[in-house]
């Protein structure tokens, strides 16, 4: 299943060996209050990173900020080497998002949907029907396609939504809480297909949960509590500069909260 | 980022937009029955209370339903304005709104995309309201059915603008209810959709200023002389500037880094 593989072209960043995702100094007020201090962290190509954080460390205002649905007078934002701030559309151009709550159009079929996004990303039908048919195919969705989403469940409409955050082929991939009311199955399967992503096609994924469980021993951690990064690294650095014997009590002492 | 992608972009949110159209019939129908009850009803019960004389465009003494059906397709693209900005609104909720703005277009063109595609479903709908309108009676010239398109055009992206504004502002589906009593229905009732302008000057020579400077008079003004292919230049610059600063306005109103989008979406 060969197609136009654009992505055999690397881009610059790719060729200087740059982080697919560069966060620098990013800061965020609401009024007075700091949402966001400081925040700084590199997603390189093919790394699987878990943003973990307890509700309320600022997560959701990170997310919006990477997808420029708010925009940050401090810092700095750079997805596959463009500024976010200064060369937008190119940047979101590399970019796949699937947000917390399911934004797809219930009443229509997967593959409306599917043909929507690929038209906003400016992909021609023929190159839409190819990677439709790619995406959903990975997935055992395709059979589905001509379903509506109102007629499928909670994990095959994520898949859904992966399967559209791909469609451009973007170099990175920002999932928010993607789990989020999916039962155990479902759960492992979507985690595991994102390492996937990361792993074979050198995707560079972040990945924000609450969930402890969903880290893989190789996983980058970008733990984030009361809008400062607290630590960051291999889950290996991680439990080293904590001194502790697993993620759970690394979240727990670096946040003080208590692991669920 | 070549011209074809901008274009390829607008086609998927015009088909996203009809297919939505098509899938709510009731909507439809709605937007159909509205205008049509006001034509049959409203139109046969006034025409003898009220004498139109002869004003331009018309060249005789015309039947009330004959008058008031500029100011009906008028009705169709308000309702029709206001309709996409509460779905606009509905999107922003339900998180579809985020999948079109993180498009690598920019934002502008995105929202007037959405907007076209609006003005495209209210031609449907006016069109078909004016199809009914002809077949029962109401004296259209056949060339008029064309000469209109521009028009509706114009119109249908002022008032679509006006939904787009307002949707840049309002926080929640719950105010919209709000929406209906204080834009629909004033822009509505202080226009020359339902009476011409001189009769209201006999009445109050305030509702007449106020009727005179509402941009949804000088589109239904201007759809009325279109309808018998004549061209009212002031209606037409009048409802041009009016819906270049809707939009504009609309489009700083989204804009994210001073826009209201930071506090609608509101924090975590």
């Amino acid at each position: 299943m060969n197609a136009i593989y654009a992505s055999d072209l690397r881009l610059p960043f790719e060729r200087q060996g740059l982080p697919a995702l560069q966060v620098e100094a990013l800061g965020y007020h609401y009024g007075d209050k700091p949402a966001l201090q400081q925040v700084g962290f590199e997603v390189y190509p093919g790394q699987f990173t878990l943003l973990l954080g307890p509700n309320g460390a600022g997560k959701t205002t990170l997310f919006s900020l990477l997808t420029r649905l708010f925009q940050s007078r401090s810092g700095s934002i750079r997805i596959a080497g463009y500024d976010l701030a200064r060369e937008g559309t190119r940047a979101l151009a590399h970019l796949g998002v699937v947000f917390q709550q399911s934004t797809l159009d219930m009443d229509l079929s997967v593959e409306q949907n599917l043909r929507y996004h690929a038209s906003l990303h400016g992909l021609s039908r023929r190159d839409a029907d190819v990677r439709i048919l790619e995406e959903l195919s990975r997935q055992t969705m395709y059979e589905r396609r001509r379903e509506k989403v109102r007629a499928l469940n909670g994990g095959h409409r994520r898949r859904v939504e992966i399967a559209r955050a791909l469609l451009h082929q973007p170099r990175v991939l920002l999932l928010d809480e993607p789990t989020v009311g999916l039962d155990l199955p479902s759960r492992k399967a979507l985690v595991d297909y994102a390492h996937q992503l990361a792993h074979e096609q050198r995707i560079a994924v972040l990945w924000t949960t609450h969930l402890i469980d969903e880290v893989h021993a190789d996983d980058h951690l970008v733990i984030l509590h009361r809008g400062r990064v607290q630590a960051c690294g291999t889950v290996g650095q991680v439990l080293a500069t904590t001194g502790c014997p697993d993620v759970g009590t690394a979240f727990q002492q670096l946040t003080g909260e208590q692991q669920r | 980022m070549t011209p074809l992608r901008y274009l390829r972009a607008l086609g998927g949110i015009m088909l996203r937009e009809l297919f939505r159209f098509v899938h709510q019939r009731e909507r439809f129908i709605s937007a159909l029955v509205r205008p049509l009850v006001w034509l049959f009803i409203f139109a046969a019960g006034f025409r003898s209370t009220l004498g139109v004389a002869i004003i331009p465009p018309y060249e005789t003494y015309i039947l009330y339903e004959v008058y008031i059906t500029p100011g009906l397709i008028g009705m169709i693209q308000l309702f029709n304005g206001m309709q996409s900005s509460l779905s606009m609104v509905y999107d922003r909720e339900m998180g579809s709104m985020k999948t079109l703005l993180i498009s690598p277009l920019p934002r502008g063109y995105l929202l007037v995309c959405k907007l076209l595609a609006g003005v495209l479903v209210s031609l449907l709908q006016a069109y078909a309201f004016l199809v009914i309108a002809g077949l029962s009676g109401v004296d259209i010239p056949l060339s008029g059915y064309i000469s209109v398109l521009p028009a509706l055009i114009l119109s249908g992206l002022m008032l679509g603008g006006l939904g787009l504004l307002m949707s840049s502002f309002i926080k929640q589906l719950e105010n919209f209810a709000g929406v209906m009593n204080f834009v629909i229905f004033p822009l509505f009732f202080l226009s020359t959709a339902l009476y011409p302008l001189w009769k209201m000057e006999e009445s109050s020579p305030w509702l007449h200023g106020l009727a005179g400077i509402n941009p949804f008079s000088q589109a239904v003004e201007m759809i009325r002389f279109a309808l018998y292919g004549q061209v009212n230049p002031y209606a037409i610059a009048y409802t041009t500037v009016a819906m270049l600063i809707f939009v504009v306005a609309a489009i700083v109103g989204y804009n994210p880094s001073r826009g209201m989008m930071q506090r609608k979406t509101g924090a975590p």
